[in-house]
């Protein structure tokens, strides 16, 4: 078996009281997509973020690609620049046009031409759809649009691994469906995907294995047919059913 | 009217002390504001602590017990300076501490998601700083400047107390041969208004030149 491309072992974090992750064990594999779901406060925006140290963890270990999560420095900076992140919230650049968004990290990070970056963050635009939208600011578009744009912004870095916090949550119902699309899209390309998501219809669509989590803990992990069709754990059935009885 | 009038040159002089004044203490206070504030926001637990100290000790003293301080106190430690100067640097260090929280409070308002984003992209603390954060830190911090710098022009006046022939102190002086106080006194207050309101005026060129596009 081939190097798993994130390898989490005895991950333990507790922000003071509240034990937010109790020794998970997880492994992805390259071209794999995960998708994290469970309740709310159930540590699974934490797992997410503690993959490319965001969060850093009490105990255990994190890989990615092989290599152990650095200490805060340079060294991180360079892991992190190889994995994307794309958040709930945007966090688009307020103060930059949305082609100076996806062009930033490749100019200072990469230290790429200017042309070049500028091209390619265009044919980037161009795939989420928003290339009409390259010089205008983040508050003037809509939430998809913003998040097309941030999914844009993660893959100018060319990443080998992307972390999804919960991407669609902030969105008005009738923009979640675009920015499913451009992920589903990206897991069809056989980018490496962690989803943390309420979105089961993208699970069923475009996952590889599905992870239930509750009180910090992994409860259940399954094929998306095998997880929705013939749940195995108490827990993730009650939680299924409160979900989807609507 | 004719009092001032009459004692125009030495007025102008005196007003030239009080924008010298003005000018050298809002720019020195601007750039030691500025460096307060990185120690404060600064990984350096040390460097955290002494300007959080700095800031509370210049924010919770009199402005006027710090120039008679100066002005009295140093000379008998040995450490004698021009009166100006001594204005200056004691309006320097005073000033400081209010810049300092102001541009504080407008690194305040970029959202941490702004930071987070940047880590995550790989960019390290100084880019980020320098790319995201500052950048729109500016625009929040623009007019609260403006009005520590009013404020700090206003505290000139203090120069007077302890013998620098600034302003008020000349106006004061003209009163005393010439007394007709209301045309006096009220031509230094539209003096003082006019700067103001040029620093005013500034600040809001400069906000609009640096707001985000909406």
């Amino acid at each position: 078996m081939s190097t798993p491309m994130v390898s989490m072992r005895g991950v333990d974090k507790r922000f003071g009281e509240l034990h937010v992750l109790r020794s998970i064990d997880l492994d992805v594999a390259p071209q794999e997509v995960v998708v994290v779901i469970g309740p709310s406060g159930s540590g699974k925006s934490t797992l997410c973020r503690t993959i490319n140290r965001l969060e850093p963890i009490d105990a255990g270990e994190i890989r990615v690609d092989g290599r152990p999560l650095p200490e805060e420095g340079a060294q991180l900076a360079q892991l992190r620049a190889d994995v994307g992140m794309v958040f709930q919230s945007f966090n688009l650049f307020g103060h930059l046009s949305v082609l100076d968004n996806v062009m930033l990290a490749p100019l200072k990070v990469r230290k790429v031409a200017k042309a070049t970056a500028r091209a390619e963050g265009m044919a980037l635009l161009e795939r989420v759809g928003i290339a009409d939208k390259a010089d205008r600011f983040p508050a003037q578009l809509s939430g998809g649009q913003q998040q097309r744009a941030a999914i844009a912004r993660s893959l100018a870095m060319d990443p080998k691994l992307m972390l999804f916090d919960e991407p669609t949550s902030a969105l008005d119902p009738e923009m979640v469906s675009e920015v499913l699309e451009v992920m589903v899209g990206l897991a069809r390309d056989g980018m490496t995907m962690v989803v943390v998501t309420h979105e089961m219809g993208f699970a069923r669509r475009a996952a590889d294995r599905v992870v239930f989590m509750d009180a910090g803990q992994i409860v259940e992990e399954a094929p998306p047919a095998e997880f929705f069709d013939a749940t195995r754990s108490e827990r993730a059935r009650s939680f299924l059913s409160n979900v989807l009885a609507h | 009217m004719t009092a001032v009038i009459e004692n125009l040159d030495p007025l102008l002089r005196a007003l030239g002390t009080t924008v010298l004044i003005l000018v050298i203490s809002a720019a020195g206070s601007l750039v030691l504001g500025v460096l307060i504030t990185v120690a404060r926001v600064s990984p350096i637990p040390v460097l955290r602590g002494a300007a959080f100290a700095y800031v509370q000790v210049f924010v919770n003293v009199p402005l006027l017990a710090l120039l008679l301080l100066a002005v009295f106190a140093l000379p008998d430690a040995g450490l004698l300076m021009p009166l100006t100067t001594t204005v200056i640097v004691v309006l320097t260090v005073y000033e400081a501490a209010y810049v300092a929280e102001a541009v504080r409070s407008g690194i305040n308002t970029v959202a941490v998601g702004q930071v987070e984003a940047a880590r995550a992209l790989g960019l390290r603390l100084s880019q980020t700083l320098r790319h995201v954060v500052v950048p729109q830190a500016v625009r929040a911090v623009v007019q609260p400047l403006g009005n520590v710098m009013i404020a700090l022009l206003m505290n000139t006046a203090l120069a007077a107390t302890v013998g620098v022939v600034e302003l008020t102190s000349a106006v004061n002086k003209v009163n005393l041969v010439a007394a007709q106080p209301i045309p006096i006194f009220t031509a230094a207050g539209l003096t003082y208004m006019a700067l103001a309101l040029a620093i005013g005026l500034a600040a809001g060129r400069i906000e609009k030149k640096v707001a985000i596009h909406r």
